[in-house]
Parts: structure tokens; sequence; C-alpha cells
């Protein structure tokens, strides 16, 4: 099972690195689109189908919004950077990967993890809801205030939105 | 020569045909997620989602021309705001009897539809808070192109 | 052990890309490809070997136990939120292509409006 899940997330990457350098923006968007369809795949072999279904339709509106509204204007902008002027952007990432790398023995290795508080909802979750679904039940009554704040959050980003694109702009209306 | 301009916009016909007959299916897909969310898979905001593609789905099928009369800024935020004010009376309804976000409905038989307590109506209104609040952000991203004149 | 360093790489590929392009629809694409390895990160820290879904059936047997279902939760929300903060840049990056004609984020050189 670790051995298919390592070769996946490979896959991703290979795909999250064609869609950046590639220069075609239709062809980047649908290379995104191959990267969110992996990480619903990965999500279904980690036992996890309740985030599988979320991530699948989410991962779909995003990729009509990005087409829709941008591609429709589209245009190729080259980088003028020679490779070796951005070789010490590389280097800087390398060291930080290490450096971060090696704060990875504190964690739990994989396919053991600290269960503390898992066991007091597993256990106890048929007994206090009645519901069967224990990751339901932990965001709508154990902690309801974060599905709340969850709404605020979601509220305050499309009216946010809206609010940007009502109006023609300044510029354009004194033409 | 007879213009026909209203049929123009959009795409070919086959599209606008097998149109009509797959949202109402993708609509009782959404809503069957939702209200079994306390016994399977899914919950609010996969149904939420699924629900408002099919909204999407006549929008990018009919072209927005015909349908921005009907499908407007004015429904969605009627039933985006009907939502966010259910899941917030939910949780002073709790506060009027004990603590805030109390469970107050009761446990039922368990493995029925209405077990669970407060979670079937959380679902519903956390369902029509996200599904019509990307389909009035959407809207907007469609109607802004139109006043441009593209 | 691999499979945390994967996620950090992938992590590092968004980051890259946010620093070095220069054209508006890449650095958002990088954010989008930054918040699917955190998510992933967070899976992966509650998986348990032989361990199975958290939901309970009728045919269940009581011996094989469930995977971490907190995380889980958690990253509901997340995806959710990651999808809103999308449409919020989009909708930035438009007005800046109706006032300035370009996505080249060096050509945007005026501050005031």
């Amino acid at each position: 099972m670790e051995g298919i899940i390592t070769l996946l997330i490979f896959l991703m990457i290979i795909a999250a690195i064609i869609s950046l350098e590639i220069k075609d923006l239709l062809s980047s968007v649908v290379s995104l689109g191959a990267v969110g369809l992996i990480l619903t795949l990965l999500f279904l072999l980690l036992q996890a189908p309740d985030v599988a279904i979320v991530q699948f339709v989410v991962e779909i509106l995003s990729l009509v919004i990005l087409i829709r509204a941008t591609v429709v204007r589209d245009e190729t902008i080259y980088n003028k950077k020679s490779f070796f002027l951005r070789l010490p952007i590389i280097f800087f990432v390398f060291v930080f990967l290490t450096i971060v790398g090696f704060s990875f023995k504190d964690l739990p290795s994989f396919g053991k993890p600290k269960y503390k508080l898992a066991e007091y909802y597993v256990n106890n979750t048929i007994k206090d809801t009645g519901a069967v679904d224990v990751v339901s039940a932990i965001i709508l009554n154990y902690r309801a205030y974060d599905t709340l704040g969850e709404v605020v959050v979601l509220f305050t980003a499309i009216l946010g939105a809206v609010l940007i694109l009502r109006k023609i702009g300044k510029s354009n209306e004194k033409e | 020569m007879k213009k026909n301009s209203k049929n123009n916009s959009g795409m070919s016909l086959i599209v606008k045909t097998v149109t009509r007959w797959t949202i109402l299916l993708i609509i009782l897909y959404g809503l069957y997620i939702t209200f079994f969310g306390h016994l399977g898979p899914g919950g609010g905001f996969a149904g939420g989602v699924i629900v408002v593609l099919s909204f999407i789905h006549i929008i990018l099928a009919y072209g927005k021309d015909f349908v921005v009369r009907r499908i407007n800024e004015y429904l969605a935020s009627i039933l985006e705001t009907t939502g966010g004010l259910m899941f917030l009376s939910i949780a002073i309804l709790g506060f009027a009897t004990g603590i805030f976000f109390k469970d107050f409905l009761g446990q039922g038989k368990i493995f029925s539809l209405f077990s669970g307590g407060i979670i079937l109506p959380a679902n519903v209104a956390i369902m029509l808070k996200v599904g019509f609040g990307m389909l009035s952000a959407f809207l907007c991203l469609i109607l802004f192109s139109l006043h441009k004149g593209e | 052990m691999l499979v945390y360093v994967l996620c950090l790489t992938m992590f590092f590929v968004g980051l890259y890309g946010l620093i070095t392009k220069k054209n508006l629809l890449k650095i958002i694409i990088s954010f989008i490809i930054m918040d699917n390895s955190l998510n992933l990160f967070f899976i992966v820290v509650g998986y348990r070997k032989d361990g199975i879904f958290p939901i309970f059936l009728k045919t269940h047997s009581t011996t094989q136990p469930m995977v971490d279902p907190v995380p889980q939760a958690l990253v509901l929300t997340s995806i959710v939120i990651g999808l809103s903060v999308t449409i919020l840049m989009v909708a930035i990056a438009l007005r800046i292509y109706e006032k300035h004609k370009t996505f080249d984020i060096t050509e945007i050189k005026n501050l005031k409006g």
C-alpha cells in the first residue's frame, strides 16, 4: 500500500511541474485538473471517503471557473531570465527543504498515529449523538463552533469577490 | 432573412436537449448526499456544490444572454442568506434551552433517517449557504464580461 | 517517512512557482498547488496501517481499528475555504486585466489609481 501511495504522489509532483512550466494556458489548467484527480484517488486509498467526494466536486468547480473567466483572454508571456540566474532560488529552496526535513524525526512514523483525541470520539459517537458517520458528528456536533467560523469566512470571501466585480471601474467611466 | 437570434447563443441542439434531462437528476443526487450525511459519506458541503453544478450546467449550455433574466442575483442571494440565518437560528435555539449549540432534538433510532439530532437541519442549512454562495460568485464572474461588451 | 518528504517537495514546487513566475494566472495556479499539498499532508499524518474508514456499518467487525477521523474533519473545511479564496483571487486578476490590459506583473507599475 505504501508503494502505491508513493508512486501516486510522485506522479502528482510531475503533473504540478508540467502545469507550471508549460507556456499554453489551457494546457496548464488541464494539468491542474490532473493534479486534483490524482489527489481524489489518494484520498480514497487513505480511507477518507468524505474528503474524497468534497475534493472531487470542488476541483471540477475550480476548473470551470478558471477556464471560463480567464483563458478567453489568452496571451503568452515569455520569461526572459536565463536558467543560470534562477539557480540561487533553487539553491535556497533546497537548503530550506533540508533544514525543515530535520524536524521530521519528531513526527510519528507513517501508519502509526498518536490516537489520544480520536480514541474518545470513536468510542463515544453512537452513545452521545446517535449518528453513524464519525466525521459528520465531529464537524456538526462536537466542533460546531469551527463550522460556524467557516461559514463566516466563506461569506466574507464571497462578499469580497462580488464587491470587486460590481461596477465598471473608474478608468472606464471617463471614456 | 429571418433572424432567430434567441436560439443562436449557447451550444448546439444536442447539448441543450441532454441538459434538460440531466439537471433534475443532478439536483436529486445532491439532495440525497445532503440528507443522508449522517449515515454515509457526504454532508452539507459536497451536497451544496453538487446542487449548484446543475445551475451552472444550464448557464453554460444555454448561453448567458438567455439565462440571465431567470437565474438572477436575487434568487442566489435570497437562498444564500436563508441558509446562513437557518444555521445561526439552530445555534441560538440551542442557547435558549441550555448551552450554545446544544443538541435539542435528541437521538432517534440508530441507522434511520431522523436520527442524529441536530445534524440533519444543519446539513440542509450548510447546503444552501455554500451552494448558492458559489452560484452568486459565478454569476458575477459571468456578468462582468457581459458589461465589458465581449 | 518518504511520503512526508514528497509532500514537502510538492509544497516547494508551489512556492518556487509563486516566486519566479511572471504571469498572474501561473501565480494563482501555484497557490492551488500549495493548498492541495497541505491537505494531503494532513490526511497522511492521520493514516493508520490496516485501518478502515471511520463510518460504523451494520456488518462492521469490531476488531479492525479505524483511521484517525479528526484530520479529516479539519481538511473538509479547509478545501471549501481554499475554493472561495481562489474565486477572490480570480476576481482581483480580472480587475487588473481590465485596467492594465495585461496579465504580466512587470508591466503593472503605477500605484495610484
